[in-house]
């Protein structure tokens, strides 16, 4: 599959070509072995480089990168017996979700994702990943039938936002939202939740109240887009990159902010370039924290959600007069 | 240049269309531009008589209007924003909320406390649209889930009056986690078997709707209010269409079954006494109630009466 670059990767492209033209030499130099080393060496390092400083913007373009793998590539390649469960038995089937019941090590897990498409047709048919109110209510649904055999629930989430549209408010998207939010903060059965793209804002919470929240090195979470943010605080779109720093919604971020539990490492240059590895790296952080939460009671599960969930906030108090 | 300024004629109001009546007795409906008397007005709960258009009110002319007269017993007054993400748009986040504090004389975006329906006690945060246009931080988060614990802790019911455009975009993702902090506890309180009621006011959108404001046992709405998830800019440029009239509006609202009640600002407060009645709630007994006092009590003055059965 054709990668296509970031912009901010041009030194290494550039690098990549010289390699390629000094490969070419006709005819080739004495030392041609130990130039191509070198040179090979100098591509690692600036590589290295560019993505150990990779600026919020970057991240975000990483993370809507079209390769990027979705929800179903996961789901492939770190489970087995996948059996997709469709429609939330009010009002019909959201394609912009996934639901349903699979293996991980012979142990039946309940798997919720949002699902962007693959190409074009596929997007059309996936609506972007954005959700509509019966998608919500199919994940509860489904998440509702995995508590009442004690399964867990692994969510992935991959959304620009839940669906802005006439149909989506006339069949209460808040609603669904905040029905899901309320309802997985008493699932009586471990919920992991990772964001393996664009966590976008309430949409992605939908599916996002876990006793572990996870990101992907290269993944974002935030309130809103930073193109949205920028029209609305910095009055012109343009000023995106500004507000995508501002906005502190990088996993590095979100970590040192106490919201997400662990950054999940991602192959160098991001998912796209290796999926296999990029699933097997999630794979092996769902199956740790799993075990984890399979420690402890059912009880104490719901609580260590309630309380993650509590402490999240920052304010102080000051002197009110009487 | 003079004569660019200078004008062709000049408009004399005649006598009759000036205004003969001294300042601040009268005042005129924004939207029918009737003239009302200030006591009409206030009388009337600042509900245009002629229109029937509902003046936005403030969070704490609003508890005034709903719960019995000095019973309301600020809490968490003093809770206020630490910038978390150092945030500066074309100013500091610091400087917003200082301007904020100055306009509205909040400390935040919600006023909390204790109060009374008709004797019968209550749990109750009314946000305050003036201040950054209601949006939910860190506080507005923090003081809607202490008002539930106070239900909770009580007994008693919970009421929230949502006015907010969202989740505050100057406090990103903890913003939005106060949505799931917030439902957490409305959970428990359902499993406490506690009522929680909600009144949606003009506007009530996004990060609200998706937690506290769409989780009502009963929800009830003013009437015209735009209640939603995402905005209707939002959604004509997403769609690309007009949006249909009435779209969004409280009566739509509860036309898709979304909200239980829409009802003129008079009967908000016979309603809510009735629905806590329904529910559970008894009148306290005269020695019960406490005679009334200054808005602004202290809080070791605070004395609760627990008379939410069973």
């Amino acid at each position: 599959m054709a990668l296509s670059a970031f912009d901010f990767e041009q030194p290494v492209i550039d690098l990549e070509n010289e390699l390629k033209a000094l490969q070419e030499l006709n005819p080739p130099p004495d030392n041609l072995a130990e130039q191509v080393s070198a040179l090979r060496e100098r591509i690692e390092r600036t590589r290295r480089e560019i993505y150990d400083n990779l600026s919020a913007w970057q991240i975000l373009q990483i993370a809507r990168h079209q390769a990027r793998p979705r929800a179903l590539d996961y789901v492939r390649r770190i489970f087995t017996d996948w059996t997709e469960l469709h429609g939330d038995r009010a009002y019909g089937d959201d394609h912009a979700c996934i639901a349903g019941f699979a293996l991980l090590d012979e142990q039946p897990v309940c798997l919720i994702g949002q699902q962007k498409g693959l190409d074009v047709r596929d997007n059309a048919y996936r609506n972007y990943g954005m959700m509509h109110p019966e998608g919500y209510r199919k994940a509860l649904r489904v998440m509702r039938l995995a508590e009442k055999f004690g399964r867990p629930v692994i969510c992935l989430l991959d959304t620009a936002g839940a669906f802005p549209g006439v149909g989506a408010e006339e069949r209460g998207q808040a609603e669904a939202i905040a029905r899901n939010i309320l309802e997985m903060s008493t699932l009586r059965t471990p919920v992991i939740c990772i964001v393996i793209g664009e966590g976008g804002s309430g949409g992605a919470l939908g599916i996002g109240v876990g006793n572990r929240v996870l990101m992907q090195q290269y993944a974002f979470y935030s309130l809103i887009s930073p193109e949205g943010c920028a029209s609305i605080l910095w009055r012109d779109a343009k000023f995106a990159p500004e507000a995508a720093r501002a906005l502190k919604f990088t996993a590095r971020d979100l970590k040192e902010l106490g919201v997400i539990d662990e950054i999940i490492p991602e192959p160098e240059g991001g998912a796209h370039r290796d999926a296999n590895m990029a699933a097997r790296l999630v794979g092996q952080a769902i199956r740790g924290h799993l075990a984890q939460l399979r420690a402890m009671s059912i009880d104490e599960i719901v609580e260590d959600r309630f309380q993650k969930f509590r402490r999240i906030g920052q304010w102080e108090e000051i002197e009110t007069a009487p | 240049m003079t004569w660019f300024r200078k004008r062709k004629f000049t408009t004399l109001r005649p006598p009759s269309q000036r205004s003969r009546i001294p300042e601040g007795m009268w005042l005129k409906c924004s939207n029918c531009l009737e003239i009302i008397t200030n006591k009409d007005w206030e009388e009337n709960l600042k509900v245009c008589p002629r229109c029937g258009h509902h003046e936005r009110i403030g969070a704490r002319e609003r508890i005034r209007q709903l719960v019995d007269p000095g019973s309301f017993e600020e809490y968490d007054a003093g809770l206020v924003s630490t910038d978390p993400l150092q945030f500066v748009d074309l100013k500091p986040y610091r400087e917003h909320i200082e301007e904020s504090r100055r306009k509205s004389g909040e400390n935040d975006a919600i006023v909390c406390g204790m109060g009374r329906i008709e004797t019968m006690p209550l749990s109750l945060g009314v946000m305050e649209f003036a201040f950054r246009g209601g949006s939910m931080g860190s506080v507005v988060g923090e003081k809607v889930a202490r008002t539930l614990e106070r239900g909770l802790e009580h007994r008693v019911p919970v009421l929230i009056v949502c006015a907010s455009g969202g989740a505050r975009m100057q406090e990103g993702i903890l913003s939005l986690m106060q949505l799931a902090k917030t439902s957490a506890l409305i959970a428990r309180l359902g499993q406490a078997g506690l009522p929680y009621f909600v009144l949606l006011t003009h506007p009530s959108y996004a990060g609200i709707m998706a937690s506290f404001g769409s989780l009502g046992d009963v929800i009830l709405a003013e009437p015209e209010a735009l209640i939603g998830f995402a905005g209707p800019r939002v959604i004509e440029q997403t769609i690309k269409q007009i949006l249909p009239p009435g779209f969004q509006k409280s009566e739509f609202v509860q036309e898709h079954g979304f909200v239980d009640l829409v009802l003129p600002r008079k009967e908000l407060r016979p309603t809510l006494a009735r629905l806590m009645r329904f529910f559970g709630s008894e009148p306290a007994t005269a020695s019960e109630t406490r005679p009334a006092e200054t808005e602004r009590a202290s809080e070791n003055s605070a004395r609760i009466i627990e008379s939410f059965g069973p």
